[in-house]
């Protein structure tokens, strides 16, 4: 099947790796992911003011020019954009008048006819792919291996446009079952990342970082799985930087969920990207006899 | 452990420039229709938020400043270090949705031309790592 899909910045650039483990996964289970023309960026975080329609003209023209392509479905791997397109999709599909105004003001763009829906490529493995049909292609179960399946902000909450329940999400977990890992839980799962606040506020992040992947350590994980290029950075990175502020800490590594999917289907370990993490994620896998 | 963005001493005369014309909930309502009068004060929003330590204010506290017209609530840094997780507003037993709120105070401030970006603390080597969703998430929250 052919699948029209929306990068957004991100995984172009700081995030290659989500982008390159997702092909390799997509492909191998049998699926083409056809880069969307003319994409631009989704101006993330969804405009929260009642009144501002202007930062809704982002989001839109991508759903548009999806639309223009004669195709019915977007798919992203990044949760922000995903969120953020999805925010936006929702407004119009609410609002005729809100719609009407955005479309008369890009009078250089076709109308938008809201035919068009975003998925999270984790909606497409759960919902289109199926999790017992991934674990009939892993060939080398994450044996071992006791994960925290984090899922941040975004791809949760708010409701209206959320992929799982918010205070009780499984998806990931679910995820982690079918590859072969041991899912540890913690109530930190669904808490915030310190999000955009890494660039100003370097130490209240890397404490946001400490909280969450201390209480996965506490419960005994050994490595977190997460989606979200955001939550990516933090954890990992921030997660690095906590390390001179809290005593005898050490980060954990932090895997994208693509990357573990592809590591238990044995594909290519150089489509991970792991040199471009910052606490080097492969002693674990090496340890495990995953790789 | 908190860092303050911004210069305060401009910030202040800026703030100090918003004309007041109606009451805070007044100037609210285009941005934001949430019905912040049937509040219960309950603190659920206090309880779940992930930045509740570094605050001034409570979200709790937020919405009694914005009930009782006190314009304080503009300087607190509280609204700042939202960043709009929506935990609150998921599970506000009276649906209110403070995440709305908090990005409604933050407009009234930016769009009187308040800049609250401060990038000056970024190394080249992390400009090269953070993340693009986070640059124009700031931007988009912090810039008018
Ligand atoms: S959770 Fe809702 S009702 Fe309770 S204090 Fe916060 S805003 Fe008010
Ligand atoms: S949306 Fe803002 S105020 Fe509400 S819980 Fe999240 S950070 Fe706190």
């Amino acid at each position: 099947m052919d699948l029209l899909y929306y990068p957004g910045c991100t995984v172009k650039t700081s995030a290659k790796c989500l982008e390159t483990s997702g092909f390799a996964v997509i492909k191998a289970l049998g699926h083409n992911l056809v880069e969307m023309e003319e994409w631009n960026c989704c101006g993330v975080v969804a405009s929260l003011t009642d009144d501002d329609l202007m930062h809704h003209l982002a989001p839109l023209r991508n759903l548009i020019h999806a639309e223009d392509q004669g195709q019915e479905k977007i798919v992203t791997f990044c949760d922000m954009c995903g969120n953020t397109l999805k925010q936006t999709n929702l407004r119009v599909q609410e609002s005729e008048e809100n719609l009407d105004t955005l479309n008369n003001f890009m009078d250089q763009e076709e109308d938008y006819k809201k035919s068009v829906d975003v998925q999270h490529f984790l909606e497409f493995l759960r919902d289109d792919v199926g999790f017992a049909k991934l674990k009939k292609s892993v060939k080398k179960p994450l044996k071992g291996m006791k994960i925290m399946p984090y899922y941040g902000c975004t791809m949760l909450r708010p409701r209206e446009v959320a992929i799982d329940d918010a205070e009780e999400p499984r998806i990931l977990a679910d995820l982690l079952k079918s590859l072969g890992a041991e899912v540890i839980d913690t109530p930190y799962k669904i808490e915030c990342c310190g999000s955009y606040h890494t660039i100003e506020q370097k130490d209240l992040t890397a404490k946001r970082a400490y909280r969450i992947s201390s209480s996965a350590q506490k419960a005994g994980a050994d490595a977190i799985m997460l989606s979200c290029p955001m939550c990516k950075f933090n954890l990992d990175h921030r997660g690095k930087d906590a390390e001179s502020l809290y005593d005898g800490y050490k980060q954990i590594p932090v895997y994208y969920y693509t990357q573990l999917i592809a590591m238990a289907m044995g594909l290519d370990i150089e489509e991970c990207g792991f040199d471009s993490h910052t606490v080097d994620p492969i002693p674990l896998l090496k340890e495990k006899k995953v790789i | 452990m908190t860092e303050v963005s911004g210069n305060e001493c401009r910030e202040k005369h800026e703030l100090e420039k918003i004309r007041i014309d109606h009451s805070l909930a007044e100037e609210l309502k285009d941005l934001c229709e949430e019905e912040f009068f049937g509040c219960y004060q309950c603190g659920t929003c206090a309880a779940g938020c992930p930045f509740i330590e570094e605050m001034d204010l409570t979200p709790d506290e937020v919405i009694r400043h914005v009930i009782m017209d006190k314009r304080e609530v503009l300087s607190s840094k509280t609204i700042w270090l939202c960043a709009s997780c929506y935990t609150c507003a998921e599970r506000c037993p009276r649906d209110i949705n403070i995440t709305k709120l908090m990005e409604a105070l933050r407009q009234i401030i930016l769009r009187n031309s308040v800049d609250k970006t401060d990038m000056s603390c970024i190394t080249d080597e992390e400009l090269k790592k953070i993340p693009q969703i986070a640059f124009v998430s700031l931007f988009r929250k912090n810039i008018g």
